[in-house]
């Protein structure tokens, strides 16, 4: 039984366990749950395994193969990191929802079921809202209801896309789906609410932002790519995913670039990296889904890694504000280092991590002739370095002095950011270990002249126009502001309909309650008046009148009678 | 506490680097100076050419600069009718 115990069980499981370890062993203890887990999946034969009959149905806990195993292998190696990084942090509600919740997503990846991927699905946004929450502003606790909404709704879509799925087939099993048939149609959509869609996007941009310095780091690694798993396992060669990621890698960078909440900005950035992905997933080839797969493990490196820097600045100075920040590389070298490291991989610059990836996903579209896609990943690579590899270093440690002075970020801290900085290098400047790890055999050379050059090229001539633009003055300030985006939808404009609504409902329903009563007096006066006191109907009359109208009456039988 | 306040002054009293024009100027230069020597070795060495339009010479120079400043001029036309006051929606 403990040889096939699923490795995601073992942080929930562990989890659970926190309050009770003293606390002095608490932290060392978190550490050694992933690590436990992560040995553990090494072990693991291939195949499914961890077997339960329930409901009549087989679940699966258990199907290790190549795919599975490298979600498996960053996850838990994320949350290795994670534990680090929240090594200060005393509140123990954080540790243990962060542990659930990456279990639960570990657990996700290794299902071989749909019902077992939902019980596991729904775990992560139960555990991980707990994060959002933890900052304990109004703020935070209204954009985690917003949050959990999404999240609860990708999990009643996922159920109810399951039971038309089983009814149609007779089979729960995940493997490939395909828009075939509705059921399939509305998994597709619960995945793409996880993944962030565009228009689906907006829970993202919401609520990681908000959460706390731990919290946002740990969320920014797991429900996403869980998606991306998701999406890959089920859906890889849906040509429609192409063009979702293509728009998926275009439309944040616009919000990026005028979003003053840094954190935020690496949100939208989040979103553009998991649109490479989505059309590597949508593209469907072995190279493709390798690429995808990639791109997946190091964008949870330099992602985190990013999250962390701003966490720490967030941590120190209070605010993560472009329009409030500047010439933090006084105050925070170290940081500032490894935020450049961070911004140097998601840029794909090579000898980082990005470029081993990005460039499998490009040269894949490339080869498969979608010209048009394959320019818009470009245009996006191009902007990525633009808002998110010198945006963010730039206005948060450079730009103009906002003489804001602190210390540098805490030990615990720089660890987790050393230890993710070193990997993102690493797997840049030797990218045969990831290459190993991924689904399909790799026959790649991210390293060739040319891909070095023309790489280069553009992001130095990025760079050269970001230059020319703040020179110039013509780059637009960062200043303190909202920009709408889609949930206006249902943060402005739904409500406004509901109370258009309510105040039209019950206009309509106040009128006809006054007419309705001016109505019934009326009747109630004609009433009054024919059977009041004065009324004609209701009169005494005296005998002698009952006697002559009885007389009366004779007289007219007497008078029928002989006509 | 006092170490703080002297870590503090430290970093206020330092000239660092950046701090002066010229090493910005020089910075901004040298980022010049790299484009056009990239440009250049776009013609030193072997191109393995998937679409016609990447035989352009320093095509993908021309297209990151042309499209970056297009998005930024893009996007301060699109901030006037995105943007709000940063309380807008805890109104």
């Amino acid at each position: 039984m403990i040889a096939d115990l699923p490795p995601g069980l073992i942080l929930i499981l562990g989890a659970l366990a926190v309050p009770i370890i003293p606390t002095w062993a608490r932290r060392y203890y978190m550490l050694a749950l992933p690590s436990l887990g992560l040995l553990h999946l090494l072990t693991l034969p291939d195949g499914l395994q961890g077997q339960v009959e329930m409901f009549g149905h087989t679940l699966t806990f258990l199907r290790i193969d190549g795919l599975a195993t490298a979600f498996g292998i960053i996850f838990l190696m994320a949350t290795f990191i994670f534990m680090i990084y929240g090594w200060h942090e005393i509140e123990v509600l954080q540790h243990i929802s962060a542990l659930i919740y990456a279990g639960a997503a570990v657990g996700a990846v290794f299902v071989g079921d749909l019902i077992t991927l939902f019980i596991f699905w729904e775990l992560t946004a139960i555990a991980s809202v707990f994060l959002i929450w933890a900052r304990r502003t109004e703020r935070a606790y209204w954009a985690g209801l917003r949050y959990l909404v999404f999240q609860i709704g990708s999990g009643v879509i996922l159920l109810a896309g399951l039971a038309l799925h089983y009814r149609a087939t007779g089979s729960i099993a995940f493997v490939h789906l395909g828009l075939v048939s509705l059921g399939t149609t509305l998994i597709f959509i619960a995945f793409g609410i996880k993944c962030a869609f565009p228009m689906l996007h907006n829970w993202l941009q919401d609520a990681y932002p908000e959460a706390t310095v731990f919290g946002t780091v740990v969320l920014s690694a797991f429900t996403t790519k869980l998606a991306i798993y998701a999406l890959a396992r089920g859906y890889a060669g849906t040509e429609m995913l192409i063009w979702i990621g293509a728009l998926m890698t275009v439309f944040p960078i616009f919000y990026a670039i005028i979003e003053n909440d840094l954190r935020r900005v690496l949100a939208y950035n989040l979103n553009t990296q998991l649109g490479f992905m989505v059309v590597g997933i949508g593209i469907g080839t072995e190279l493709a889904i390798n690429g995808a797969v990639a791109h997946a493990f190091t964008g949870i490196l330099y992602q985190a890694l990013l999250f962390m820097s701003m966490g720490a600045v967030l941590y120190k100075v209070g605010t993560v504000k472009a329009s409030e920040l500047g010439g933090l590389h006084k105050s925070m070298p170290i940081t500032a280092g490894f935020c450049i490291v961070g911004a140097a991989s998601i840029s794909a610059f090579p000898l980082f991590a990005g470029f081993v990836s990005k460039t499998i996903i490009l040269t894949a579209v490339a080869v498969e002739g979608h010209w048009l896609v394959w320019l818009v990943l470009l245009f996006a690579s191009a902007s990525v370095l633009h808002y998110s590899g010198i945006k963010i270093p730039f206005f948060a440690f450079f730009a103009h002095d906002s003489g804001k002075r602190c210390e540098e970020a805490p030990r615990s801290m720089l660890i987790a950011m050393g230890i993710t900085a070193a990997i993102c290098v690493g797997i840049g400047v030797w990218p045969s270990g990831l290459y190993q790890i991924l689904p399909f055999p790799v026959d790649f050379v991210p390293y060739t002249t040319a891909h070095v050059i023309t790489q280069l090229q553009l992001l130095m001539f990025s760079a050269l126009a970001f230059s020319v633009l703040m020179r110039t003055g013509l780059y637009p300030p960062q200043l303190r502001s909202t920009n709408l985006d889609s949930d206006w939808f249902y943060r402005r404009l739904g409500p406004a309909i509901l109370r258009s609504l309510r105040d039209t409902v019950s206009q309509i329903y106040l009128s006809a309650l006054l007419r309705t009563h001016i109505r019934l007096q009326r009747f109630v006066a004609t009433v009054y008046r024919h059977h009041g006191p004065q009324g004609a109907l209701a009169r005494t009359w005296p005998t002698g009148s009952t006697v002559l109208w009885v007389a009366v009456l004779l007289c007219v039988t007497l008078f029928l009678y002989y006509v | 506490m006092t170490n703080q306040n002297q870590q503090a002054k430290n970093q206020e009293s330092k000239i660092y680097w950046l701090d002066r024009p010229s090493s910005v100027t020089l910075v901004y230069r040298s980022i010049w100076v790299i484009c056009g020597l990239l440009a250049i070795a776009d013609f030193f060495y072997t191109h393995h050419p998937i679409f016609n339009f990447e035989k352009f010479p320093a095509f993908y120079g021309l297209f990151g600069f042309i499209v970056c400043v297009g998005l930024v001029l893009g996007v301060k036309e699109l901030r006037k009718v995105l943007k709000r006051d940063e309380d807008y929606y805890d109104r």
